[in-house]
């Protein structure tokens, strides 16, 4: 009798704490996502509207509930030559990237190889200046050879993104080779440079992926280079939404339209590759 | 012959990688050292010098040498100037103070394992990589005073509809809210990272001593984390002194110049009135401006160490 109850007010203070636990956990999901739905509504409502149609859109109160159409879509493609600008953001960004990586992971390797910290501060300066520094000279220089409205033009402009970002990255990732490899490597008749490419290079692949989709971003994101140094031929995405809205004020669906189509391809890869990205980010604590 | 070609090609390898080994620590970095010169270092000499220059592009005659005096106009005579610093100062201060405290919080909130805690992060990261331009445009449309969703979902808590980016005391601050979507999400990762690495030891010493969660959060947590917190800020307010896309796609520096920061002021000296000499000395300003404030904010770090 006296062991019945000791028992059963011990299982209830274990129930009791389950109870207690599924309770906290319940409302932990509710905090988690009361924070994130503000940082998510922007997102739905940007799709919303972009299904819209016109009379839709000017509906009040807001519609959260109509018949979606396609049509703006079809709008963007018909109105600008959407397509042809897509191939120009993705040619700079690409070259630009692939440059600033071929550029930089060895200067990311020597700097983590030989201490080179002076190196890794100068490196920081980009971080510091603003890009309008660059591009008042730029733009001069530029004019000047008559190269404004060149793929060439943004390429070197978006250099200054991609290349001290991938080598401030790359840094910590080259750090974290072990240097036992590479000697014994070296020992086995491997000359440097076979040690960057065959040794240290495979290892910090995790971070040239994160490296590279990050520059890749960034460069794609870009705004103010392209605003000045492109022109019809070479104008990039940002540029062209940007325009789209001051030429279409009221076409709302439209502009929706086009925005999701320039930041779709850049949240795809975010979810692509976040788990190369969250160290990245974090490590580099660098934004375009 | 193509056997003797093939030699002596490999030997001329074998030459380059010998030259490389001789020299490793300087050969690596030159392509970027080079490269970073050409696109970084000269174009910003370049534009110091222009800075000395008095010159309109729409002026035949090109660069006149003045001296200093566009530094002295900037910061004696210009008023419009003297504002924007103002703004960006007060822009940069508030959306970098709500973001660390709103970062903080979510990153204490976040700071556990949980059934899809991959996903949240991956979708908080999503407003920090977002093409800045195309969501400045979404919050234009959300803003807009008579149709724009803000104002209907305010309205359903009571709060008036408000003018947003057309009322001067309110731009700022709406830009501000933007900004905070956008780059709280950059604290909370830099945050995340740093909490995941404090050490267990103090926690359970301290709990054992009786000390509430409270206590831990201000005597363990905070002190333990103030190097990710200066590290958030650092960049934080590197990045919002330099904000471009934007405050130049929601509001272009208006209405009026209510809006205009330092880097929109540099822009139209330079891209809109064409006064390249004038414009290359606000920007110059403008990178010993945040040159500064990091050096002080990177002290205060080795200092609080």
């Amino acid at each position: 009798m006296t062991r019945m109850a000791a028992v059963a007010p011990h299982q209830q203070r274990i129930r009791s704490r389950m109870y207690q636990r599924a309770l906290s956990q319940g409302a932990f999901y509710v905090a988690v996502l009361l924070v994130i739905s503000p940082f998510m509504f922007v997102f739905f409502w940007m799709v919303l509207s972009s299904v819209k149609t016109g009379v839709d859109q000017t509906a009040w109160p807001p519609l959260f509930v109509f018949a979606p159409t396609l049509d703006n879509y079809a709008q963007v493609f018909r109105r600008v030559p959407f397509l042809a600008y897509a191939m120009n953001s993705l040619v700079v960004s690409v070259g630009a990237t692939g440059l600033g990586l071929l550029f930089g992971l060895p200067c990311a390797y020597s700097i983590a190889r030989w201490k080179q910290s002076k190196l890794a501060v100068a490196i920081l300066v980009s971080r510091i200046v603003p890009w309008i520094s660059f591009l008042i000279p730029w733009y001069l220089m530029f004019s000047l050879i008559g190269m404004i409205d060149t793929y060439l033009a943004l390429i070197v402009t978006h250099l200054i993104i991609t290349m001290p970002f991938a080598i401030w990255i790359m840094i910590s990732f080259f750090e974290d080779v072990p240097v036992e490899l590479e000697e014994a490597a070296l020992i086995d008749g491997c000359s440097r440079l076979g040690v960057f490419l065959r040794v240290a290079a495979p290892i910090a692949s995790p971070g040239i992926i994160a490296s590279a989709i990050l520059s890749l971003i960034f460069s794609w994101n870009n705004f103010i280079f392209s605003l000045i140094l492109s022109g019809d031929k070479t104008m990039t995405l940002p540029v062209t939404v940007f325009r789209f809205m001051t030429y279409e004020e009221l076409n709302w669906g439209g502009v929706t339209a086009a925005a999701v189509l320039v930041a779709l391809p850049v949240l795809l890869l975010t979810f692509v590759i976040q788990r190369y990205l969250v160290k990245g980010l974090a490590l580099g604590g660098v934004k375009g | 012959m193509t056997g003797r070609q093939g030699v002596e090609e490999r030997w001329r390898l074998q030459a380059v990688s010998t030259f490389i080994d001789a020299h490793p620590a300087l050969l690596f970095p030159a392509p970027a050292v080079i490269v970073l010169s050409a696109v970084m270092i000269l174009p910003l000499l370049y534009n110091l010098f222009m800075s000395l220059h008095e010159w309109y592009l729409t002026n035949p005659g090109g660069p006149q040498f003045i001296g200093l005096r566009n530094y002295a106009e900037i910061f004696v005579k210009d008023e419009n100037f003297r504002q924007s610093i103002w703004r960006t100062l007060y822009f940069t201060a508030l959306a970098t103070t709500i973001e660390m405290a709103l970062g903080l919080g979510i990153a204490l909130l976040l700071n556990r394992q949980f059934k899809g805690h991959q996903v949240v992060r991956t979708l908080f990261m999503l407003p920090l990589m977002a093409t800045p331009t195309a969501m400045a445009l979404m919050w234009v449309l959300m803003y807009n005073p008579t149709l724009g969703v803000l104002n209907y979902l305010l309205g359903l808590v009571g709060v008036p509809p408000q003018e947003w980016l057309s009322n001067v005391h309110l731009v700022i601050p709406s830009l501000v809210v933007v900004d905070v979507w956008q780059n709280t999400p950059f604290v909370v990762l830099v945050l995340l990272a740093g909490l995941s690495s404090l050490p267990v030891a103090p926690y359970e010493s301290a709990r054992i001593d009786g000390a509430g969660t409270w206590q831990l959060f201000w005597n363990i947590t905070l002190p333990l984390l103030r190097p990710a917190i200066m590290v958030a800020v650092l960049f934080r307010v590197i990045d919002t002194l330099k904000t471009f896309d934007t405050i130049y796609v929601m509001t272009q520096g208006g209405p009026g110049r209510a809006s205009e920061t330092i880097n929109l002021f540099a822009f139209r000296s330079g891209f809109v009135n064409l006064h390249m000499g004038y414009a290359s000395a606000v920007s110059v300003t403008l990178a010993m401006m945040v040159f500064m404030v990091s050096a002080i904010l990177i002290r205060m770090r080795r200092l609080a160490e």
